[in-house]
């Protein structure tokens, strides 16, 4: 088991090295520091300006190892995202690391709250819908799963902001404060409409998987030796139908991480989410970089999670 | 002694705006302590007869008429949590599949633990305890290493081991055994009934055994329905159904079959197919394939006919031909 | 060639391939049931679905010149559906069916002709709403015309020959699964720059993965059974066999990924267009425009409602099509991503 889990961490690191390979190829070959540099500082500016930009900001080396072996902005790229030294935002020449440290308390407030409350809304809503398969409640909650999964999440957002906060004045429309005496008043509404947005997609995903388990063998012999409909639910289906759901909670995982983009800067939360849409605003794609790398990696290191919590929850499962 | 008597037992599925009967008006009894054999082709309801004993018909279906009476009391009229008394307690099952009946993520020894203790109040040591007895009863080797194994770990004969183990857990009156060999190695079957037999002897369980296979009902039957159509066509004593098949359904099935056809006779076949439910004819449902129809087969559902001691026969040709003959 | 020409020529070709489609259909047995049953069971999505392929067809035919429009716009092609609101263009806002502008209630050029009110420029709401449907359906489509061939592609070859080939593909699929899909597709925009083209272009790489994923399974599954391993025995051709045997038989997959992923296009595409990298003209745009119009006082509601609701309504009949596809045509492959 070690030495799969030791393979499947390596893996796992190729796959990093390929997405940092990625965004060098797309913020680097794509758009070229030239392009970045005039972003930055308008399509008006003069060359030796452009040059000065591109020279402060570490940019105005070759960009290929074979161009230049020894100074090359490929292996500089590697060099420091893998050394997690991310350097100063294209911006405003903060550092990166700074913005991140002061981002990820706001955003873990804002995605955990989500991300629990959400899964566990998201099971217990579908086994209740799975309960009452082939019966018009079945039918209801399938409907009304497909109706919240066809609104945008804009919309979501815009009239919560409008009804609760702003006709019911339950909430404040917006802002953010981390003292834990308030920080509720803050995150309640962003909280309600990250889990209402989600819910629709995971209660149909996950009652499909409820409703296929409840049709296995195995549940009609619990039926006949006399467990009751809760019990066949509870201590059958839902523990069969745990490793499905395990599969689609870790595609979540990086979203703890990157936080969200529109609730963070609708409802004003200085997190990741707020600080990722800034840069995509102010053409800042060194923290961009540094966003889709942070992401990738929670993706990677949730997957080997992953694998090892299909050991738990299967028997079946062997990591070889 | 009557343990389990079905009558008049109806079981329909909604198709469109209507429901199709997948069982029509069956009626058996099972004396205590004997084995009912319960023949057909599959498609003709035996299984789900079963199901529909224990009140397990998989939804949209339900029982819609009938009654189901384990010692007098009628199953069908029992609150759920009554009916829920009944099962793994009063009458088990036993199902086709062992590979896929056990909970693939549960232990196989606390799956058996779990049966015992939704009926009685003992605790799990004691509740562990004689499910190590039963599983050596069931002829499980090495039996206390076994409790701790996941279903995968065991080969397809054991898991079934552990299904009658589980089943018998509770010293049920009846078992129902549906086709509990069918999807096991020629010599694990053999074993099994076997091992049934025993257990039938001293545990003095009625069993109601569903099969298709004549062998088996040899091996393990005291007396024999056979079902086409979602109806009883023919019942009565092992040695009459199967040494005198009256009904033509039956004598097509028993010279279709290896081991009863005469050794010079060429194995015949019914002709045709066992229709879908939706088509199945009007009258008698075998009236499609049958060589010996009547005019009104086709209109009319024909009534039991005795042929013999407790041997009886719904066929218009046979009931003609015993109306001419005295 | 300017872009209304390019956009008649693909009107034209869509008529052909909704033909062909159509003569297809009919003569297959198994097509044509999977869509009498999808008739009977979705009839109302299929129809609202039908009303906005339409309106997105009439606003794709487009030519210069005609009508009395003066100025700029008379050099510039209109659609069908801009020469219906020709000359309708009022001051300002204008609430639905009014006869006078929102605020300071002067009179209109077209009184109680705006079914869903004016915008902040005077524009008819309800032509901005109509105009939409092009562009969601222009999300959708360019999208899987560049992500589906990819898939297949990639993902046929790679569950078939397997071997080096497929773990090149299984690799690139990797990484591509393992960065966040947003930023990810933010990323693409930001490189590539802004635009149709590359916004459908960045949509396409982001969700290439999902089928192709699927399809390297089947062909996986295909490759081993038996009729393909007969055809092998015979002799036939590999490639022979991938173009008569897998491909027809993925073709189903492809359908209702197709269907299912639709709607998450749309959505994304009004994500970007709350960052500010979306389509011109998309409902996401209209919505996010008109957010701000809610604090206003009195409220301007219509424009966010309209937009709103075109998009809800043609997301609903998608997925709710979508669901019974997958559950007419495959019940089972298709549970998990989608």
């Amino acid at each position: 088991m070690l030495a799969y889990m030791l393979r499947r961490l390596a893996y796992g690191g190729l796959v990093v090295l390929g997405v940092l390979f990625f965004l060098f190829v797309l913020f680097f070959a794509v758009a070229t520091p030239d392009d970045i540099a005039r972003r930055a500082l308008g399509e008006k500016a003069r060359p030796e300006v452009l040059e000065q930009w591109k020279a402060n900001h570490g940019y105005d080396r070759p960009l290929w190892p074979w161009q230049s072996f020894d100074d090359n902005l490929l292996f500089d790229h590697y060099r420091r995202m893998l050394t997690f030294d991310f350097g100063n935002s294209d911006a405003d020449d903060v550092p990166i690391s700074r913005r991140l440290r002061e981002g990820a308390g706001a955003s873990l407030s804002l995605t955990i709250p989500i991300f629990v409350l959400g899964g566990v809304l998201g099971v217990l809503l579908s086994l209740f819908v799975a309960f009452f398969r082939e019966t018009y409640i079945d039918s209801m909650g399938v409907f009304l799963a497909v109706l919240a999964m066809s609104v945008s999440i804009l919309l979501y957002i815009v009239g919560a902001q409008y009804l609760i906060a702003k006709l019911l004045r339950w909430f404040p429309i917006s802002g953010f404060d981390p003292d834990p005496a308030v920080i509720l008043r803050f995150l309640a509404l962003p909280v309600l409409v990250g889990i209402v947005s989600g819910v629709g997609g995971d209660l149909r995903f996950y009652r499909t998987v409820f409703v296929e388990e409840s049709s296995r063998d195995y549940v009609r012999t619990a039926r006949a030796k006399g467990a009751g409909e809760l019990r066949v639910m509870v201590a059958h289906v839902l523990r069969n139908g745990l490793i499905p759901i395990l599969t689609r909670v870790v595609v979540a995982i990086p979203f703890l991480f990157t936080g969200s983009l529109l609730l963070e800067s609708f409802f004003g939360i200085p997190g990741l989410g707020s600080l990722t849409v800034d840069a995509i605003n102010g053409n800042d794609f060194a923290t961009l970089r540094v966003m889709v790398f942070i992401g990738a990696l929670a993706f990677v290191v949730g997957q080997v999670l992953t694998d090892l919590s299909y050991s738990l929850a299967d028997p079946r499962v062997r990591l070889e | 002694m009557r343990v389990l008597e079905v009558s008049d037992l109806v079981t329909g599925f909604p198709a469109g705006r209507e429901r199709i009967h997948v069982i029509d008006g069956v009626s058996l009894y099972l004396e205590a302590g004997e084995t009912l054999a319960l023949v057909g082709e599959s498609g003709c309801g035996k299984s789900m007869t079963a199901l529909s004993i224990l009140r397990l018909v998989p939804r949209p279906g339900r029982v819609e008429a009938g009654k189901v009476l384990l010692e007098g009391r009628d199953l069908l009229s029992l609150a759920v949590p009554d009916m829920r008394n009944v099962r793994g307690a009063e009458i088990s099952m036993i199902f086709q599949e062992p590979m896929t009946s056990l909970n693939p993520v549960a232990r196989v020894g606390k799956q058996v633990v779990e049966a015992i203790r939704l009926h009685e109040k003992v605790g799990v040591p004691a509740a562990r305890e004689r499910t190590l007895e039963l599983f050596r009863r069931a002829g499980i080797p090495d039996a206390e290493a076994r409790l701790d194994a996941y279903p995968h770990q065991l080969s397809g004969g054991l898991k079934q081991r552990v299904m009658i183990a589980m089943a018998l857990a509770t010293r049920p009156k009846v078992l129902i055994a549906d086709e509990p060999t069918t999807a096991l190695d020629v010599t694990i079957q053999a074993q099994i009934l076997e091992l049934l037999r025993e257990l039938k002897r001293d545990f003095g369980t009625a069993i109601l055994l569903i099969t298709h296979d004549i062998g088996v009902v040899n091996e393990l039957a005291d007396r024999v329905a056979v079902m086409y159509g979602g109806r009883v066509v023919e019942e009565g004593d092992r040695s009459q159904v199967l040494g005198e098949p009256a009904h033509p359904y039956t004598q097509g099935l028993l010279r279709s079959m290896p081991g009863f056809a005469t050794a010079h006779e060429r194995l015949a076949e019914i002709p045709g197919v066992v229709p879908p439910p939706a088509e199945w004819p009007a009258g008698c449902r075998f009236d499609t394939r049958c060589e010996r129809v009547l005019g009104h087969c086709r209109s009319e559902a024909p009534a039991a006919t005795p042929v013999g001691e407790g041997h009886r026969v719904f066929c218009h040709a046979v009931a003609s031909e015993i109306g001419e003959a005295p | 060639m300017s872009a209304h020409v390019l956009s008649n020529v693909v009107v034209g070709l869509l008529f052909v391939l909704g033909i062909a489609t159509g003569v297809f259909v009919r003569r297959n047995r198994l097509w044509r049931e999977a869509l009498f049953e999808l008739w009977r069971r979705r009839r109302v999505s299929i129809l609202v679905i039908g009303v906005y392929v339409l309106v997105a067809l009439l606003d794709s035919i487009a030519w210069v010149g005609g009508g009395d429009v003066e100025g700029v716009a008379a050099h510039e092609a209109r659609s069908v559906i801009d020469r219906i609101f020709e000359g309708t263009r009022e001051a300002s806002y204008s609430a639905p069916l009014a006869a006078t502008s929102f605020y300071g209630k002067e009179p209109l050029k077209a009184p109680s002709r705006h079914l869903l009110g004016t915008d902040i420029l005077g524009r008819d709401v309800f032509h901005r709403t109509l105009k939409g449907a092009r562009v969601a359906l222009l999300i959708g489509g360019v999208t899987s015309a560049i992500a589906i061939p990819l898939a297949l592609l990639l993902g046929v070859s790679a569950g078939y020959f397997g071997g080096r080939l497929d773990d090149v593909v299984f690799f690139v699929m990797s990484t591509l699964a393992s960065m966040p899909g947003l930023l990810l597709l933010i990323a693409l925009i930001l490189a590539l720059g802004k635009g149709t083209w590359q916004i459908c272009l960045a949509l396409g790489v982001t969700s290439w993965v999902g089928l192709c994923r699927v399809t390297r399974g089947e062909a996986f599954k295909l490759r081993e059974l038996d009729y393909v391993q007969a055809a092998r025995a015979l002799g036939v051709s590999e490639l022979r066999i991938v173009w008569r045997h897998v491909l027809p038989n993925l073709m189903h997959l492809v359908i209702i990924t197709f269907v299912l992923m639709f709607s998450g296009l749309v959505l994304s595409e009004a994500i970007l267009a709350y960052l500010g990298i979306g389509l011109d003209g998309s409902w996401g745009q209209m919505i996010d425009q008109a957010r701000d119009e809610l604090s206003r006082d009195p409220v301007i509601w219509w424009n966010i409602t309209a937009a709103g609701t075109a998009l809800f309504a043609l997301l609903l009949a998608v997925n709710f099509v979508g669901d019974a596809l997958r559950d007419i045509l495959d019940p089972r492959t298709l549970r998990e991503d989608l």
